[in-house]
């Protein structure tokens, strides 16, 4: 029974012994274009039903598709961020099915020849550790529309706004071992998509969704039967559904069942997949090159040309955090994650000291905002603000402990912490003077503990601190005002 | 009012230009001629109001002096062009009650440049046919029938019916595989068509993308030219466009093809083809000898297979490009409890049988198993017909062919699809390669019916082409009139 207290994530324990999981993903990332990918129209999200839809996109009679130039660099860019073959010549196929919201019959994507081909990541492991996950391909595809079967009791509506807006599918190799290394790497992938502005990454709006092939093994062994489980939209959802698929795949192998290779829907309810259709019933999509489009065709110079665009990615801005800034290996993971995180401490940063900005964003700021609920952007403290408070503590105009009642004030009141400073008083007492005064103040009234102290009591050197600081209201230098002490207790 | 029905394009571009006649009145001679020929079914929507409208409004401008070149030429359209809210069905049961929001490409261009819309012209459905016989109106009558009605050819057969028989000055067509070509031969006209992308496929009701083209069917070669001129162009709204200037058609038509070799492939000359149209081939391998041109036997060895790489990839393109004929947001639609019992019903009862046929056979050859012996396979000949042509275009300016193996057959007569697809025999191998071809008539067979022939020129090369033609028209001299003709 030990054994499953020391499993390894990505393990699961059977009667027979210790399986592994064999995971490999495809996440369809939504490209954050203004129009879709063949057509003009609108591609942004929420507007009216039927709203954002071209002649194109409704599939009318003669209306031919035309590649919008700004994806492909989308394309290219995400390529390029993921160490990946950049094909200068693909092609685009159209896969055939029909269904109500396909309005074309068809879903223009690339299957032989897509834009881009072999990559690579690092992914960051909650162990510290790091492992590399293969990417297979990258390819673009139309988005379908939506059907809405609950708005009517015989009709199904269809929302066509979604139809033909750009997709990136991201093919990694069957190379993630475990479920945590499944989030790890969308994660990762997210991050880096809104590094370069690909992709805004958003889960719940769909954005970026996944599907998960999972199959188990002993190790070892060659790989087993995946089953396929789709449109995942959350990181927990895709490590709940892996942990849970390869629990039942073990259950049914052990039990001297075969696992069938299926597609599987997850069931936010139960936690569980079930079956949605089996590979009999798969399509025969008959994929052929769309005659409607050229192979799409680009020099090494445009390439070279977009790999100039690129933003500093997470793995060299994380090295440079840490060299640059002197904060911890772990800090800089945290910041780097999202660009949004290291966009803020840069400008908090910048010219106050790197190490303590690092530790009250993730240890301050974080903490109150996730016990606010408040999302990350809509932060009250701006870094700017941040900035300041970094620069009044080292400065000694305030202590860490007055600062974090000034910070308290900052998330509700969204002032500057200058001005909160200034109003309350705040200001950190370094006057020799004054402190003395109280200091004086302190020892006649504690005639006894000074005896003790000169007695040989050292430990009541922190009484006489206390009591100094809490006449001083806490703005009193607790570093002078122990030299002080010291000195006037000799 | 015969006056005016004798004037061809060129002659009525002038006489407009100079005042002699108007385009009410010539539009008005064509809707009468209309009437008088309705029997052969050319037309399927007439529009009558519109075209008188577009008349005056072009006699304004002439006399405003702001003439565009087609300004008051009275023109039909194949329905497999979508027209700004006039019907389109593309001779299809789907499409019935279909009203576009949007014009083509080539017939915005045709109005632009001044020409008058008599109406919508029949055709094979979605231009799958070489007899017009597959059209959901009803059969188009050859007006060069006797007593037997014959077909004048498809899929632009409503097309080139209307011009032999005076009921359209010009007309526009769609070639897919000799579409324009073939009927253009049984009806005893001129038709061309270009270079694969110099004619914009934008709101052309798609069949076979990779092969479709626009082009004009017209009386004379002249004619042709003038309608090209209008109808051509780049259209960033189509990828496959070219982007290339098409010089002025008409500066080429006096060119003289001294020197210039035209090719005479082997293959086209083979068992099957009727003995008179082999006559006229030989005739007018003369005539352009004695133009001056250099005649050179030449062999394009693939061409045997261009029939079915052509009936593996037109079927496999349109089974896809037809896909969108589903009943969910336009066009007829049989309701049914279930999706799948509702796309069944419609496209069952929406489609005829030459089109579900392509379809299950562009179905068959793209599914997994059968891609790579049929579908892949077919590519791969497909790009040695090409360079079949690519060779000989090396050592040739123009290959010369027959148009068709046989004159116009009888409505009905050819019940066998096999048999029907030979037809396009001729006109398929260009069509695979993306060469421009024009057929032209050269005279009357012993029945009494016309023989086209075809001349073939490289990739845009349409200048030189209407050089060559027109010299052959010349000499061949056809100047004889449809007796189903308006008088």
């Amino acid at each position: 029974m030990n054994d499953t207290l020391n499993l390894k994530p990505g393990q699961v324990k059977g009667d027979t012994g210790i399986w592994e999981m064999v995971i490999g993903l495809e996440i369809h990332a939504q490209i954050s274009s203004k129009s879709k990918l063949f057509s003009g129209a609108s591609a942004s999200f929420g507007s009216d039903a039927n709203s954002s839809v071209s002649l194109v996109d409704a599939a009318m009679p003669g209306m031919l598709p035309v590649i919008n130039k700004f994806c492909v660099e989308q394309a290219v860019k995400t390529g390029l961020a993921l160490n990946a073959q950049i094909n200068n010549t693909s092609v685009f196929d159209r896969k055939n099915y029909f269904y109500a919201d396909l309005p074309q019959g068809y879903q223009i994507s690339q299957f032989t020849k897509p834009i881009v081909g072999e990559g690579e990541i690092v992914i960051d492991l909650d162990d510290g550790n790091q492992t590399t996950i293969g990417i297979e391909r990258l390819h673009l595809e139309q988005d379908a529309g939506k059907s809405l079967h609950d708005q009517h009791p015989t009709k199904s509506f269809i929302d066509l706004n979604r139809t033909g807006v750009a997709l990136m599918e991201i093919v990694s190799k069957p190379d993630i071992r475990s479920p945590q290394e499944a989030g790890a790497y969308v994660k990762k992938i997210r991050s880096i998509l809104r590094y370069i502005g690909a992709c805004d990454g958003n889960m719940e709006e769909g954005s970026l969704r996944a599907d998960c092939n999972v199959s188990v093994r002993k190790q070892g062994d060659a790989f087993g039967t995946r089953c396929e489980i789709k449109n995942l939209n959350s990181i927990r959802f895709i490590i709940q559904a892996i942990q849970s698929e390869a629990e039942r795949q073990v259950d049914i192998i052990e039990a001297g069942g075969k696992i069938k290779q299926e597609t599987r829907l997850f069931d936010t309810s139960t936690g569980e997949t079930r079956s949605m259709r089996s590979k009999e019933d798969a399509h025969d999509y008959r994929y052929f090159p769309d005659p409607d489009l050229l192979p799409l065709e680009f020099s090494d110079s445009w390439v070279k040309e977009i790999k100039g665009t690129l933003p500093e990615l997470p793995d060299t801005l994380k090295k440079r955090l840490v060299n640059d800034y002197g904060i911890t290996d772990y800090d800089a993971s945290i910041l780097v994650e999202e660009k949004d995180f290291v966009d803020f401490y840069l400008e908090a940063a910048n010219g106050v000291d790197g190490k303590l900005t690092a530790n009250w964003m993730i240890t301050e700021l974080f903490g109150a905002l996730k016990k606010e609920n408040i999302m990350f952007l809509n932060s009250p403290v701006t870094p700017q603000k941040l900035g300041e408070l970094i620069a009044l503590i080292s400065k000694g105009v305030i202590s860490g402990k007055i600062a974090k009642d000034v910070f308290s004030d900052m998330m509700v009141t969204k002032k500057s912490p200058s001005e909160i400073v200034k109003e309350k008083g705040l200001e950190q007492v370094s006057d020799d003077k004054a402190i003395m005064k109280l200091i004086d103040k302190v020892i006649s009234e504690n005639q006894d503990k000074v005896k003790d102290y000169l007695g040989g009591k050292d430990k009541l050197l922190g009484f006489f601190v206390g009591q100094v600081m809490k006449l001083s209201q806490g703005k009193a230098n607790p570093g002078l005002v122990n030299k002080l002490l010291k000195e006037s207790l000799k | 009012m015969s006056d005016l029905l004798n004037l061809d394009l060129s002659s009525a571009q002038k006489s407009l230009k100079n005042r002699e006649i108007s385009s009410v009145e010539l539009t008005k001679a064509y809707l009468d001629a209309i009437e008088k020929t309705s029997s052969l079914g050319a037309y399927i929507d007439l529009q009558k109001d519109y075209a008188l409208e577009m008349a005056k409004n072009s006699d304004k401008k002439i006399n405003q002096g702001v003439a565009g070149p087609l300004e008051g030429i009275p023109i039909g359209v194949k329905d497999m062009f979508c027209t700004k809210d006039i019907k389109t069905t593309a001779s299809s049961k789907i499409l019935e009650n279909f009203y576009p929001t949007y014009e083509s490409t080539v017939t915005q261009n045709l109005w632009n440049d001044g020409a008058v819309m008599l109406g919508k012209l029949s055709c094979d459905e979605f231009a799958m046919g070489s007899s017009n016989e597959t059209a959901a109106k009803g059969n188009v009558i050859n007006p060069w029938s006797k007593t037997i009605p014959m077909s004048p050819g498809g899929s632009s057969g409503g097309s080139a019916a209307a011009v032999a028989s005076r009921s359209a000055l010009a007309a526009t067509g769609t070639d897919t595989g000799g579409s324009i070509r073939q009927p253009a031969a049984f009806c005893g006209i001129t038709g061309l068509k270009p270079t694969y992308g110099r004619c914009s496929r934008w709101g052309i009701v798609a069949f076979s993308s990779s092969l479709d083209q626009a082009g004009p069917l017209t009386r004379t070669v002249s004619d042709a030219a003038i309608m090209l001129n209008s109808m051509a162009g780049y259209d960033n709204k189509d990828s496959t466009s070219a982007n290339l200037e098409m010089p002025d058609l008409t500066s080429y038509l006096d060119k003289s093809i001294k020197g210039k070799k035209i090719g005479i492939p082997k293959e086209y000359t083979q068992d099957g083809i009727s003995q008179d149209i082999v006559s006229f081939y030989e005739t007018s391998i003369q005539f352009l000898k004695d133009s001056g041109a250099e005649i050179i036997p030449v062999s394009l060895p693939h061409t045997k297979y261009a029939l079915p790489v052509y009936y593996i990839i037109a079927p496999a393109e349109a089974s896809s490009n037809l896909a969108r004929y589903d009943g969910v947001r336009y066009g007829t639609r049989k309701e049914a409890e279930s999706l799948d019992d509702m796309y069944e019903l419609t496209r069952g009862e929406g489609f005829g049988d030459e089109v579900q046929r392509r379809i299950m056979i562009g179905t068959y050859v793209l599914s997994s198993g059968y891609y790579d012996a049929y579908y892949l396979k077919a590519q791969k000949v497909r790009r040695l017909i090409k360079e079949d042509f690519d060779n000989t275009f090396e050592n040739v300016d123009f290959l010369l062919t027959p148009s068709t193996p046989s004159t116009a057959f009888e409505l009905g007569q050819k019940q066998d699809p096999l048999t029907m697809y030979l037809n396009d025999i001729f006109t398929v191998p260009a069509s695979l390669a993306g060469l421009p071809g024009i057929s032209i008539p050269v005279g009357l067979d012993k029945a009494g019916l016309p023989v086209g022939i075809q001349l073939i020129a490289n990739s845009f090369d349409e200048p030189n082409l209407i050089s060559v033609a027109h010299t052959l028209e010349k000499s061949a001299n056809f100047n004889v009139i449809a007796q189903g003709a308006a008088k």
